[in-house]
C-alpha cells in the first residue's frame, strides 16, 4: 500500500531481485522449454528432426482421413437391473466418515453411476462443520489407485481369503494354546465398534495386547493429561472461545490433531464485519514457519532447545500474576513473551494456551498455564475429550523391545507401517522374524511393514467400507460404502472377526452395536431401524451425553498423579538451553503429506506446501543467516545440495531458504522417502516425489522427539538441484496493491483502512479514479436511462447496485460472483484439491512444476511482508531483518471473471467469451492455443495444456489406465494438449443448480448453488452467489463492503472490473508496535 | 470489338450461374421442420365423484396414459385389472394407498389385495412419485370413463400436424424466378445474336466501307483464341477451384454428421410396434428423460414389466432372458452420438422446455429401426435456440424474466434471448 511502509515479496528470490527472477518475470516461462515426448509413447528417445515431422505429418493426415471415413460404434449399455437409488446422469450423495488414522472428517460422497467422485463437507457434524482438508479431498484418488494391493497374498504370493483364513486361525489358535503372545499395532483407531472388534478378539485369543501409536505423536499430551486428569486424551478445544491463543509449536491450523474443526473455530473468531469489530489475537512461539505461524498476529521464532525454557517463562510470568509460586529455571530473552502473558492474563477465562511438543513436562507446564487463567471449562473441555490422537509412545517402545526380545510370537499390523513411519522402525525391521505369525493389513503388498510381513490381508479402502467413529465423546459418526469393493480386499474388522471365530458380517456387527449402546442415548426415534436409517443419512449422531456414558475409546480413568513442579523445572533446565551453539534439527509434517501414508497420492505431490510453495519431495529448510554464512543457493534453477548428519547417519537433500524460520536450526519434514526399492515398492507417485524418510531421526534415546538440539551438522554437498516450487512463477510484478491490510484498530476507526484507492491526476476533470477513464461505456451501464420507469425487479437488478454494477454486460438473469475473506483464509490449500477433482485438472507431476507448467485452477499465492523504517527503500543490507520474522498473507487466486476481460479481447477465434451471466467462458473445442489470453490475463490463471496429460506414459499420474479415469467428473470436458483451460466458477454446478431450480418452477435458492473451492474452505473464506438476488449472503454482504467497508478488487487501477471480490486482511496487532 | 463484347457476356453469364449455384447451396440446409402435435382431447366435464374438472380429468387422462396404460384399461382386462367402477369397489385412501405401494399392502395382509395378488400372481411396481392429487385425478378420468366413455379415436391418419414446410415452397419460388431469369438471358442472348449476325450482313453488303472497318467486319470469332485466352482460362480455372473447395468443405463439414445412421440393433426393437402401433408413451421406457440429462436405454426389467404377460415367447424373447440368466447386459448400439465435449441434458429440454421428443427424434412412432433424423450439429443446435420461444408461463424461474423481457421487446422471449447461445451453456 502507497500509505503504509509494507513492501511484499514471495520468496527470497524475488526480494533479492534474483537475476533469474528478473529475467523470467515477464515471461510464462524460463527460456528452456524442453520438449520432451510430446506424442507420449515413450516407444524410444527419439531426437525429432526433419524427416520424422514429415512422416508423422503424413501419418497424422492418413490416420485422420482413416478415422473420418469410419463412424464408431457406440454402445449404449443398460442395467440389466436397474439399482432403485441410481438414476443415470444423477449424482447420488452419501455421507460418510473419512477416518484414517486419527485424522477425522465427516463427509458427503458424490458418486455417479455408483462411482464416487468427490468428497465434501457433511454440515450436520459439530466437529468439522462441513468443511474438509486436501487430503481428504484427495483421499478419493487414493480409492482409484491401481498400485493397491489386490488379492490377500502369503509370503507375496496372491492367494484367497479361504487359505489365509484357515491358515491364520489355525496359527493363532496355536500360538494361544503355547501362551504365546500376540499383538495388534495399530494407529489411532477412532470406531468405536472395531474397539470391540478387538475386545472379541482378544477374548478368543487371551494372550493378545492392543498397541496403539501415532505416526505424528502427541502421547506426551495424554500422558500429562492423565497425569493431571487421570485420563489419557486430548480434551476439546474451544478455539472460538478465546480472545488470546497462544501457540507453543502446535500448528492446530495446519496439522495438529484436528486442524479441519480447529480452523473452524478459530476463522468463528477471527471474522469481521460492521457488526463485530472484535476478533481474536494469536500468538504463535515456533521454530519454523508453520500454518498457525503464519496467522499469527504476533509470531516469535524459538530454536527448540529454547522451547521449555520459553514455555517455563511464561508459567512463571502467569505465576506471578497469578500470586502462585514460580519455578526456577533459566531465563531467555525472546519478543512478545511478556506482552502474551499480560494478554492472556487480561483475557482469563477467554484465553488458551496449546503445545505441540511430545514432550511431558511441557505439556504439563501448558496445562498449569491454562489451570490458571481458568481455561478449563471456558476454552478447554476436559470432559468432552476428543479421541483423535491414541497413540502411547510407551507402549509402542515395549513392543518393540519385545520383539527385539523374542518375546511376541503373533503380530497384527492393522492399517499400520511402524516399519516405515515409528522412529525404531529400523529395529523392528531387524526382528521382525523373529515373530513367527507376521500379519499385515496394508494397502500395499511390497510396503515396508507389509514385505516383512507373511500374510498380507489389505483392508478396503475407505470408501468401500463400513466404520463407524467416535472422534469426541458422543459426537458419532457412521462411515458406509459408497462403491463394490474394486479390489480382493476384505476390510480388517471382518478378517478379525472371522479369525476370531465370529461369523457375524461386520454391518450386522456395527448396527448390533449401535442397538445396543448408542440408540439408548437418544429418545427422538422409538425404532432402531428408523434410528439406524436416519443415523446413516445424517452421517452423524450427536446426542447430548450425561455422566452415565463411557466410550470405549476411553481409558479406564486413573487417580491423578501429584505434579512435582520443581522437578520438571529442574528437569527442563537441564534439558533445554537459552543459547545453543550447535545446529538444531525440527522435524515437523506437512500440510498436505502428513505422515505419508498417502504419499502414492499424485493430487497431494502435486500441491504446492501452503508455506514453501514446493511440490514433490522434501528438501531441508534453513533460515537466511545460515544460508549466507554456508553459502547455500537457493534459486528456481540452482539449489545447493546440503549434506546433512544426524548422529552418525548422513544424507543429502536440497537446500529451501525459509523466511521466519529460527536462526540456527533446519527443518526437514516427514512423509517423504517412499523410494523403491528390490522389495519395498509403495508407488510410482511415492517414487517420483522422493526425499528422505525422516521418522527414524525423530527420537532421542527411546522417546519420540521431533526435534534434535545436538549432533547436527550441515555442509554444502558440492552439488545442485532444480526445486519443483511454485514460488516465482505469475510474480505480480511490484504490484503491492493486490493485497490491502489494516490492524483491528485501524479498522475499527475506519472500516476502509487499508483500502487502495487509485487515482489519476492532472486529467481534464481533476483527480480521477482510473475506473472513470475507460475506453467501455460505462457511464450508462448499458442498460436504460435513469429516469425510466422500471420493474421491481430491475430495482433491485441495478438502480441499488451502484457498486458492483457490470459496466457493459447485461445480466437480466443470473450475476454470479465470489468473495474471498483474506482474514478468514488460513492458506490450508483444500480449495486446490477440491477443485482439481471437481473440475478433471490434471496433475502434471515434478518435471512440468520445474518448467512452470502446473494446471492449479485456483492457486494460493502466499506473500510475505515486512515492514519498518528504511525497508521499504529495499536497501538489501537489512535483508535479514526483513526475512527474519515476516508477516505473511494468503490470496487466492483464480479467473477473476472481469467485466472487461483483457483475455477476450485478444481471442482470435473468440474462445473466450462473457456470459449473460457474468462468467468469462472458456470454449476448449474453440481454443487453437495461441496463448493470447494468457499473455493478457493480469492475474496470471490461465493454463496450458502443454501436453495430452491423460493416456500419456510420461505423465503416470493415474490418468492412463481406466481405473484412475474413474475419478473424472462425467461433466466436465478433459482438456486435450493445445488448448487454454481456467477457473470456470464450476459453470457445471452452475447449470445443475439452475436446472434443477427450473424444473422446479423457482428461483435457485442461496447456497444451493456453490463452487468446490467454496464447499471445501473448512474456514467459510470463499462466499459465492448469486449478485442479482439481493437477498443472497454475497449480496448482502457485497452491498456493504463495496462501498463502505472492506471489499476490493485485485488491480482495481486498470479497470478490469473482476466478479470476484477480495476483503481486506485484518491483524489484531497494536498500532504503537509498528514504530518499535 | 465483337470478341469483347462475346466475352463479356459469357463472363456475365458463368458469374450469374456461380452465384445462383451457391444460393441454391445455401438454401439446402435449412427445411427442419419444427411441427408440434397436440394429442390432448377435449372431453366434456365428468359429473359427481371424484372430480368433474375437466382440467383435473385431462391431467388424469395424461398420467394415466403414461404410468398405467402399459398393464390396465378401463373397460377390459390388460395384464392388470380392469379399472371400471374401481372407485366404487375400494375407497379413495385404500386406492392411493395400493397405488403407490402394492406390495407393501399385499405384504400387509389386506385380504382384497391378496385375493388380486392370488388372481394376477404378480406385483403391481410401486407409484410412489404419483403424488395424491395425481392418483385422484387418474381415478377421476377413469369415473368419467366409465360413465361416460370416449368413443374410440379414429386412428390419426398419418402424422397429426404435420409439419408445414414453408421453406420448400420459398425454395419452389426461388427456383421458378431462377428460371424464368435464365429464360430470359437466353432469349436476350439470342436476339442479340441475330441483331449482330442482322447487322454484320447489312455491313457486307455496304461497299463504301474503309479497309480498316472491313477487317473488322471479316474478322472471324476465333473460338480457338477464346478457349485459350487467359480470360476464359482463369475464370474456367476459378469455377473449377470454387467447385472443388465447395464440395471439400461440405465433404469435411460432415465428418461426424451421421444423419440417416440407423444402425442394427442387437435385438430388433420395433419402435413402430411399441410407440407406434401400441401407442405406449415414450416416457414409460426413457423413464429418466424427465430427471437426468441420459434419456437412458431401458433395461431388461422395463421389458418385462408388460412381456411377462404379454407374448412371453418368442425369439427375440429368448435374447432377453439370456442377457438376464447369463447376466450379460444388452449391448444397444448407441444412435445418437453427440461428441463428448458438447454437453446435451434431456431433462432441460424434455421438462423445462416441454419438448416432445419428436422435435429431434424425428417420427419414432414410424420408425421399424430406429434413425438419425437430425442432423445434431451446433449449427443444428443453434437454429432451434432462435427459433424457439422459452417455455416460461408457470415456471417461477422465469417470471422476472418474461417480465422484463416483454417491457423491452414485443417478440416473443426465445431461448437466445435469455443466454442460450453462450458457449458455456454447452461447453465446460
Amino acid at each position: 500500500m502507497s500509505d503504509t511502509k509494507k513492501f511484499y515479496w514471495k520468496g527470497i528470490e524475488e526480494l533479492t531481485n534474483d537475476i533469474e527472477v528478473v529475467k523470467y518475470a515477464d515471461k510464462e516461462f524460463p527460456e528452456h522449454l524442453p520438449i520432451k515426448d510430446s506424442f507420449g509413447d515413450n516407444s524410444e528417445e527419439v531426437k525429432s528432426n526433419r524427416r520424422d515431422f514429415l512422416k508423422l505429418m503424413g501419418f497424422s493426415v492418413a490416420a485422420v482421413s482413416l478415422a473420418a471415413c469410419d463412424t464408431p460404434v457406440k454402445h449404449a449399455i443398460p442395467y440389466i437391473v436397474k439399482p432403485e437409488e441410481i438414476t443415470p446422469g444423477i449424482p447420488n450423495y452419501y455421507a460418510s466418515t473419512y477416518a484414517e488414522g486419527g485424522d477425522y472428517c465427516a463427509i458427503l460422497v458424490k458418486t455417479r453411476e455408483g462411482r464416487p467422485i468427490f468428497i465434501e463437507g457433511n454440515n450436520y457434524s459439530n466437529v468439522t462443520f462441513g468443511g474438509t482438508s486436501a487430503r481428504v479431498n484427495a483421499s478419493i484418488m487414493s480409492l482409484y489407485d491401481i498400485e493397491r494391493a489386490k488379492n490377500p497374498t502369503i509370503n507375496g504370493k496372491d492367494t484367497d481369503w479361504a487359505t489365509v483364513d484357515k491358515e491364520i486361525s489355525a496359527k493363532l489358535a496355536s500360538i494361544t494354546q503355547s501362551g504365546g503372545q500376540i499383538r495388534i499395532v495399530s494407529n489411532t483407531i477412532l470406531s468405536p465398534s472395531t474397539k470391540k472388534v478387538i475386545a472379541d478378539f482378544i477374548a478368543k485369543y487371551p494372550t493378545t495386547v492392543h498397541v496403539t501409536y501415532d505416526p505424528i505423536s502427541s502421547s506426551a499430551l495424554l500422558q500429562a493429561n492423565k497425569a493431571k486428569f487421570g485420563k489419557a486424551v486430548v480434551p476439546s478445544y474451544k478455539f472460538d472461545k478465546a480472545n488470546i491463543i497462544a501457540s507453543f509449536g502446535a500448528d492446530f491450523l495446519g496439522t495438529w490433531i484436528s486442524p479441519i474443526e480447529y480452523a473452524r473455530q478459530f476463522a468463528q473468531n477471527r471474522k469481521v464485519n460492521k457488526d463485530k469489530k472484535q476478533m481474536s489475537r494469536l500468538y504463535s512461539f515456533e521454530s519454523i514457519m508453520s500454518l498457525t505461524g503464519a496467522n499469527a498476529d504476533y509470531r516469535t521464532p524459538i530454536k527448540p532447545s529454547q522451547e521449555g525454557l520459553v514455555l517455563a517463562k511464561l508459567y512463571n510470568l502467569i505465576a506471578a500474576k497469578a500470586g502462585k509460586s514460580t519455578i526456577s529455571t533459566a531465563d531467555v530473552k525472546i519478543p512478545y513473551l511478556e506482552k502474551c502473558a499480560n494478554d492472556l492474563w487480561e483475557n482469563r477465562e477467554k484465553a488458551l494456551v496449546v503445545s505441540g511438543s511430545n514432550d511431558v513436562k511441557l505439556q504439563t507446564l501448558a496445562n498449569e498455564i491454562n489451570e490458571m487463567l481458568g481455561s478449563y471449562g471456558t476454552t478447554i473441555d476436559i470432559n468432552t475429550p476428543s479421541f483423535q490422537r491414541q497413540g502411547d509412545d510407551a507402549a509402542m517402545s515395549t513392543f518393540v523391545k519385545d520383539v527385539e526380545a523374542g518375546n511376541v510370537k503373533g503380530v497384527i499390523f492393522y492399517n499400520c507401517n511402524p516399519v516405515y513411519d515409528h522412529p525404531q522402525g529400523a529395529s523392528l525391521a531387524k526382528n521382525l522374524s523373529k515373530v513367527e505369525l507376521r500379519i499385515s493389513t496394508a494397502d500395499r503388498a511390497k510396503g515396508e511393514t507389509s514385505s516383512l510381513c507373511t500374510y498380507n490381508c489389505p483392508d478396503s479402502h475407505f470408501l468401500e467400507s463400513w466404520n463407524d467413529a467416535e472422534p469426541k465423546k458422543g459426537y458419532f459418526s457412521l462411515g458406509q460404502p459408497t462403491i463394490m469393493t474394486i479390489f480382493n480386499t476384505r476390510q480388517v474388522q471382518q478378517s478379525l472377526l472371522t479369525w476370531a471365530g465370529i461369523t457375524t458380517d461386520y454391518l450386522t456387527y456395527i448396527r448390533n452395536f449401535w442397538k445396543e449402546n448408542l440408540f439408548k442415548l437418544q429418545s427422538k426415534e422409538s425404532e432402531f431401524e428408523l434410528f439406524w436409517k436416519r443415523s446413516l443419512h445424517n452421517g452423524v449422531f450427536e446426542p447430548t451425553v450425561g455422566e452415565g456414558y463411557t466410550s470405549l475409546n476411553e481409558a479406564s480413568a486413573t487417580a491423578p498423579a501429584s505434579i512435582d513442579l520443581g522437578a520438571i523445572a529442574s528437569e527442563i533446565g537441564s534439558e533445554y538451553k537459552a543459547t545453543n551453539s550447535g545446529v538444531e534439527l525440527v522435524i515437523y509434517p506437512k500440510v498436505l503429506i502428513g505422515s505419508g501414508a498417502e504419499a502414492n497420492n499424485p493430487y497431494i505431490q502435486d500441491s504446492p506446501d501452503p508455506i514453501s510453495k514446493m511440490t514433490w519431495g522434501n528438501y531441508v529448510s534453513v533460515p537466511l543467516s545460515m544460508a549466507k554464512q554456508m553459502g547455500f543457493v537457493n534459486k528456481e534453477n540452482k539449489a545447493t545440495t546440503a549434506t546433512v548428519k544426524v548422529g552418525n547417519q548422513e544424507f543429502n537433500l536440497p537446500v529451501f531458504i525459509q523466511p521466519g524460520q529460527a536462526p540456527d536450526t533446519i527443518a526437514i519434514a516427514l512423509g517423504y522417502g517412499r523410494v523403491n526399492t528390490d522389495k519395498i515398492s509403495v508407488g510410482k507417485v511415492a517414487n517420483e516425489a522422493g526425499g528422505v524418510n525422516m521418522y527414524p531421526f525423530a527420537a532421542r534415546g527411546s522417546e519420540v522427539k521431533y526435534a534434535q538440539f545436538t549432533g547436527v551438522s550441515i555442509a554444502d554437498s558440492g552439488d545442485w538441484e532444480r526445486l519443483a516450487t511454485t514460488q516465482t512463477h505469475s510474480t505480480f510484478m511490484g504490484r503491492e496493491t493486490i493485497i490491502q491490510e489494516a490492524s483491528l484498530a485501524q479498522y475499527q476507526k475506519d472500516e476502509k483502512a487499508g483500502r487502495f484507492f487509485p487515482h489519476i491526476s492532472g486529467s481534464i476533470k481533476g483527480k480521477r479514479k482510473p475506473t472513470d477513464v475507460t475506453i467501455w461505456d460505462v457511464s450508462s451501464d448499458g442498460y436504460s436511462a435513469e429516469n425510466e420507469t422500471r420493474t421491481e425487479y430491475e430495482k433491485t437488478l441495478w438502480n441499488a447496485r451502484r457498486g458492483i454494477k457490470a459496466d457493459i454486460h447485461k445480466y437480466p438473469n443470473h450475476h454470479w460472483g465470489m468473495s474471498i475473506d483474506l482474514n478468514s483464509c488460513i492458506g490450508c490449500g483444500a480449495c486446490i484439491t477440491a477443485c482439481h477433482l471437481e473440475n478433471n485438472v490434471t496433475v502434471v507431476g515434478k518435471k512440468e512444476i520445474i518448467n512452470r507448467r502446473e494446471m492449479h485452477w485456483i492457486r494460493i499465492d502466499r506473500y510475505y511482508t515486512s515492514e519498518g523504517d528504511g525497508l521499504e527503500e529495499r536497501d538489501f543490507d537489512k535483508l535479514a531483518q526483513v526475512v527474519e520474522n515476516p508477516k505473511v498473507v494468503f490470496q487466492p487466486m483464480m479467473c477473476q471473471h472481469c467485466n472487461n476481460a483483457p483475455c477476450e479481447t485478444v481471442c482470435p477465434v473468440a474462445a473466450t467469451t462473457h456470459s449473460t451471466e457474468g462468467l468469462n467462458q472458456m470454449t476448449y473445442n474453440r481454443c487453437i492455443g495461441t496463448k493470447y489470453c494468457a499473455n493478457n490475463c493480469p492475474y496470471k490463471v490461465r493454463r496450458f495444456n502443454w501436453f495430452k496429460y491423460y493416456n500419456n506414459n510420461e505423465f503416470d499420474y493415474h490418468q492412463n489406465n481406466d481405473l484412475g479415469k474413474m475419478v473424472l467428473n462425467p461433466d466436465v470436458t478433459v482438456r486435450s494438449r493445445g488448448v487454454m483451460e481456467k477457473c470456470s466458477l464450476c459453470v457445471q454446478r452452475i447449470q445443475a443448480g439452475k436446472l434443477k431450480a427450473k424444473s422446479e418452477g423457482r428461483r435457485p435458492k442461496d447456497g444451493e448453488i456453490t463452487t468446490a473451492c467454496a464447499s471445501a474452505c473448512p474456514t467459510e473464506a470463499i462466499v459465492f452467489g448469486d449478485l442479482n438476488d439481493t437477498s443472497t449472503k454475497i449480496s448482502v454482504l457485497l452491498d456493504y463492503e463495496v462501498e463502505k467497508g472492506r471489499a476490493y478488487n485485485v488491480l482495481d487501477e486498470i479497470n478490469t472490473r473482476p466478479n470476484v471480490w477480495y476483503l481486506t486482511k485484518i491483524r489484531n496487532i497494536d498500532d504503537e508496535q509498528k514504530k518499535a | 470489338m465483337s470478341k469483347s463484347i462475346t466475352t463479356r457476356i459469357l463472363s456475365f453469364l458463368f458469374a450469374f450461374l456461380l452465384v445462383s449455384m451457391f444460393a441454391f447451396a445455401q438454401d439446402d440446409g435449412t427445411t427442419q421442420g419444427n411441427g408440434t402435435t397436440d394429442n390432448t382431447t377435449q372431453t366434456g366435464g365428468a359429473a359427481g365423484g371424484l372430480s368433474d374438472n375437466a382440467d383435473v380429468i385431462a391431467k388424469g387422462e395424461e398420467l394415466f396414459n403414461g404410468n398405467c396404460k402399459q398393464c390396465h384399461a378401463v373397460n377390459a382386462k390388460v395384464v392388470g385389472p380392469a379399472l371400471a367402477k374401481v372407485y366404487e369397489r375400494r375407497n379413495i385412501p385404500w386406492l392411493i394407498n395400493f397405488i403407490k405401494y402394492p406390495q407393501k399392502t399385499i405384504e400387509s395382509g389386506d385380504a382384497y389385495a391378496v385375493a388380486l395378488y392370488k388372481q394376477y400372481n404378480q406385483f403391481m411396481p410401486n407409484h410412489d412419485f404419483l403424488k395424491d392429487d395425481e392418483i385422484v385425478a387418474i381415478l377421476s378420468w377413469v369415473k368419467k370413463e366409465t360413465d361416460n366413455p370416449t368413443v374410440a379415436k379414429t386412428p390419426p391418419t398419418g402424422e397429426p400436424g404435420t409439419p408445414q414446410n414453408p421453406t420448400e415452397s420459398n425454395s419452389g419460388l426461388l427456383v421458378g424466378i431462377v428460371v424464368a431469369l435464365a429464360t430470359l438471358l437466353v432469349v436476350v442472348l439470342a436476339v442479340l445474336a441475330m441483331l449482330g449476325s442482322v447487322l454484320t450482313k447489312y455491313l457486307a453488303k455496304e461497299k463504301a466501307l474503309s479497309e480498316a472497318d472491313r477487317a473488322i467486319l471479316e474478322q472471324k470469332v476465333e473460338w480457338g483464341k477464346i478457349l485459350t485466352s487467359r480470360g476464359f482460362v482463369g475464370i474456367v480455372s476459378f469455377v473449377f477451384v470454387a467447385l472443388v473447395l465447395k464440395v471439400a468443405t461440405e465433404a469435411l463439414v460432415t465428418i461426424g454428421v451421421q444423419q440417416g445412421y440407423a444402425p442394427d440393433q442387437p435385438i430388433p426393437f420395433s419402435h413402430k410396434l411399441h410407440a407406434g402401433q401400441y401407442e405406449i408413451d415414450c416416457k414409460y421406457c426413457h423413464h429418466t428423460v424427465e430427471k437426468s440429462k441420459h434419456a437412458s436405454i431401458p433395461g431388461p426389467y422395463v421389458c418385462m414389466n408388460c412381456h411377462n404377460a404379454i407374448k412371453t415367447t418368442s425369439p427375440n424373447m429368448d435374447l432377453i432372458y439370456k442377457a438376464v440368466e447369463n447376466d450379460e447386459p444388452i449391448q444397444w448400439v448407441r444412435v445418437h452420438n453427440l461428441p463428448d465435449l458438447a454437453y446435451f441434458n434431456h431433462a432441460q429440454h424434455v421438462k423445462v422446455a416441454g419438448l416432445d421428443c419428436t422435435n429431434c427424434h424425428g417420427n419414432i412412432k414410424e420408425m421399424e429401426v430406429v434413425q438419425q433424423v437430425s442432423l445434431l450439429t451446433m449449427g443444428w443446435c443453434i437454429d432451434c435456440h432462435r427459433k424457439t420461444e422459452v417455455n416460461a408461463k408457470g415456471n417461477g424461474y422465469y417470471d422476472n424474466l418474461l417480465e422484463m423481457h416483454s417491457k423491452y421487446s414485443k417478440q416473443p422471449m426465445k431461448v437466445e434471448n435469455i443466454g442460450g447461445l453462450e458457449c458455456s451453456k454447452c461447453h465446460y
